[in-house]
């Protein structure tokens, strides 16, 4: 809900506070309500619930769409940014993060301290946290979500600081939930208080998340659940410290592109994107960014791709760090350049790409491609993606073709058949010789309802320049008025 | 006569059309490009694209890879051209410039015909609305559409093309004027000397087909 209220705030049309607002996800019948923001939860909307009943209770709700894969990997983030607390971090959940800061809490001053600071520095996101120190993960859970606010557990004083919180803080089931409390068992010290044999002969068949002994034990520490942390995917990272600011940047790309190829060859890498960051004595940061068009390594290549670019950046008074980030890392094997030289001329082609693209931007440049398909213009893909077999096409095509067809005015003897004069571009065009008509009809699995036919002429002028015109449509098909005619290309 | 254009042609070659719409331009350098299965580098300014259209891979003889980029400048158009001609594993480079531009002048073209000799790959220049002024073209030739064959099973359809070529200067070979049949079938393109009489040549295209018989 936040990440959202973020997104839609830097958009700049942010609604109102008391606008109630929730996000939804699909459900088996209908949208179901994922998150509320806090005018919502005020009139009574819970997460759960389905939408349209919410609707009826609440008619000016505002339904918005959950992300809820843009949740998890920003979760992931978060999951990595928390490792400037401790070094084991780890995503518990669609919305919690378990830190394991066992050593590091004297870092920042205590428990209690690291608490706040947490806060604080979540709060400077634009999270809201509840955060809890537990010796255990299955305490820390409960205490985060049904205890007091920024609760810490001493060592030992778990069954104490559990004991009157409810049992939907053992991280168990609904329906397992509802059972308990139908047993009135509502507190984790009620049914701690149970005797042990009981709960495990009730329960002895239920897997762990429907299991309330074996969570109990998770949270009183008796059964071990240990944080097991991933690793960071590494950074391939260049920089260089200068002692004094400088104010041109381009002596040290070389050294920058030579260092980060080695890291990159090392780990048998190769970068498709390329990110120099400049930053300013007077905090200013600036950046350039390259795309390449297939996994490279070669210092000499990516140094080259910068050649002109670096003149835009604002030097001010002077540099004094400059980093050189790969994105888009991916794994590149080494290739064997042969005795003779050979062996190069297949990257020559991609390197050419690169450096059309850093210039031109890579959207100016297009590789097209055969696709069997019979409408012209979708006739050629530009994509180079596509790997299957070129289709032959039987029919003659024109040489070149228009971006989009420009109509013409026609003159013709018979309705169906082709023109005898037309004007296009304001001059008149005699037909002498025509072949045709090739009739195109329009691909109803993608095209709209109603789109007409096309019934295609090559026709030659009295000067002998070749066009290919065609009618949309024919008389009286229904789909419109009288057909129109259009020029779509010329043959050589 | 074609092995002359193909032979000869590794160097800046220049095409100018009568009208500026003319698509025989296209074919004719196309037609001249040695036949290997490495990619062409084309390269419009966004005005020869509006005007005259862009390449249509389809529709191409001998249809190879192609890279095409269209650039809003003339500049940009003879950077990347010059770019292009670095490449070793391109068979040609196509530009396209409309008009007459101040920078297309005799340096610029200077600068593509050595790159293109160094190299050793055709580099074509294809002008629309310009009328030929100073330049470095090695080659500089006019192409217009003629009437085309007749059709071998349709005698109202036009057939293979033809056009009329003219070699107007040249490093290489002694300037004329030739009418070019691109023959389909064979993928090539035959070139007859031209007609002396212009009668003939305006007429219609019982009289062309005589005329080239």
């Amino acid at each position: 809900m936040e990440r959202w209220q973020k997104a839609i705030a830097r958009q700049g049309c942010a609604p109102p506070d008391d606008l109630a607002i929730v996000l939804a996800t699909e459900g088996p019948h209908g949208p179901v309500i994922h998150a509320a923001n806090r005018a919502a939860r005020l009139a009574g909307i819970a997460p759960g619930a389905r939408v349209v009943d919410m609707r009826a209770s609440c008619p000016d709700l505002r339904v918005e769409y959950a992300d809820v894969e843009g949740d998890r990997r920003a979760l992931e983030r978060l999951m990595l940014w928390a490792r400037r607390w401790c070094p084991w971090t780890v995503v518990d959940g669609t919305d919690g993060l378990i830190l394991d800061t066992t050593g590091s809490d004297h870092l920042l001053g205590g428990e209690a301290a690291m608490l706040a600071e947490m806060e604080a520095r979540l709060s400077a996101l634009g999270v809201s946290a509840q955060l809890a120190v537990a010796p255990t993960w299955g305490a820390a859970w409960a205490m985060a979500r049904h205890g007091a606010v920024r609760a810490i557990c001493p060592e030992g004083g778990i069954a104490a600081a559990l004991e009157r919180l409810p049992v939907a803080g053992l991280r168990l089931e609904g329906e397992t939930l509802l059972l308990l409390q139908r047993l009135g068992l509502k507190t984790i010290g009620a049914l701690a208080a149970v005797p042990r044999l009981s709960l495990a002969r009730r329960f002895v068949r239920s897997p762990l998340p429907a299991n309330p002994l074996l969570r109990l034990d998770q949270a009183m520490g008796a059964l071990a659940e240990p944080v097991a942390s991933v690793d960071a995917p590494r950074r391939m990272r260049a920089e260089a410290r200068l002692p004094e600011p400088i104010q041109d940047p381009t002596h040290f790309l070389p050294l920058l592109c030579a260092d980060l190829c080695a890291q990159l060859a090392h780990a048998g890498l190769g970068c498709r994107a390329l990110h120099l960051t400049v930053y300013r004595t007077d905090g200013e940061v600036s950046t350039v960014d390259l795309v390449i068009a297939s996994g490279s390594r070669d210092a000499g290549h990516l140094h080259g791709l910068f050649k002109g670019k670096l003149e835009r950046i604002n030097p001010g008074f002077g540099f004094d760090l400059i980093t050189l980030d790969a994105g888009m890392v991916e794994p590149l094997g080494t290739l064997q350049i042969g005795l003779d030289g050979g062996g190069e001329e297949d990257l020559q082609l991609p390197r050419l790409i690169d450096r059309l693209g850093a210039r031109f931007g890579s959207k100016a440049i297009k590789q097209p491609v055969l696709v069997a398909r019979h409408v012209p213009e979708r006739a050629e893909n530009w994509s180079d993606s596509a790997k299957a077999p070129a289709p032959t096409h039987t029919k003659e095509r024109p040489s070149r073709l228009l971006t989009s067809p420009e109509e013409i005015r026609v003159l013709y003897a018979v309705p169906e058949g082709p023109p005898a004069q037309f004007i296009w571009r304001r001059q008149t065009h005699r037909v002498a010789r025509y072949e045709g008509p090739e009739r195109i009809a329009p691909e109803w699995w993608t095209d709209r309802p109603g789109t007409r036919l096309r019934d295609y002429f090559k026709i030659e002028d009295q000067t002998g320049r070749r066009f290919w015109l065609y009618r949309e449509g024919l008389h009286e098909d229904g789909r419109g008025g009288d057909p129109r005619w259009f020029l779509h290309g010329m043959f050589a | 006569m074609q092995g002359f254009t193909q032979a000869t042609a590794r160097t800046l070659s220049e095409v100018f059309s009568t009208t500026s719409t003319d698509a025989g331009l296209s074919g004719f350098v196309m037609s001249s490009i040695p036949r290997r299965n490495a990619p062409v580098l084309w390269v419009q300014d966004h005005m020869s694209q509006n005007e005259a259209g862009r390449p249509y891979l389809p529709g191409l003889w001998s249809r190879r890879p192609m890279i095409h980029i269209t650039l809003p400048r003339a500049a940009d158009v003879l950077w990347a051209m010059e770019e292009g001609l670095r490449c070793a594993s391109l068979v040609a480079v196509i530009g396209e410039v409309w008009g007459a531009p101040p920078v297309l002048d005799f340096t610029a073209t200077r600068r593509l015909a050595t790159r293109a000799e160094a190299s050793d790959m055709p580099c074509w220049l294809i002008r629309r609305g310009a009328v030929p002024d100073l330049s470095a073209a090695r080659n500089r030739w006019r192409v217009a559409s003629l009437p085309s064959m007749l059709h071998p099973h349709d005698p109202m359809a036009p057939g293979d093309p033809r056009w009329q070529v003219e070699l107007f200067r040249s490093r290489e070979m002694e300037p004329g004027t030739w009418v070019a049949r691109y023959d389909r079938a064979a993928d090539r393109v035959d070139f007859s000397a031209a007609f002396r009489d212009g009668a003939v040549a305006e007429g219609d295209s019982a009289a062309g087909l005589r005329a080239a018989g």
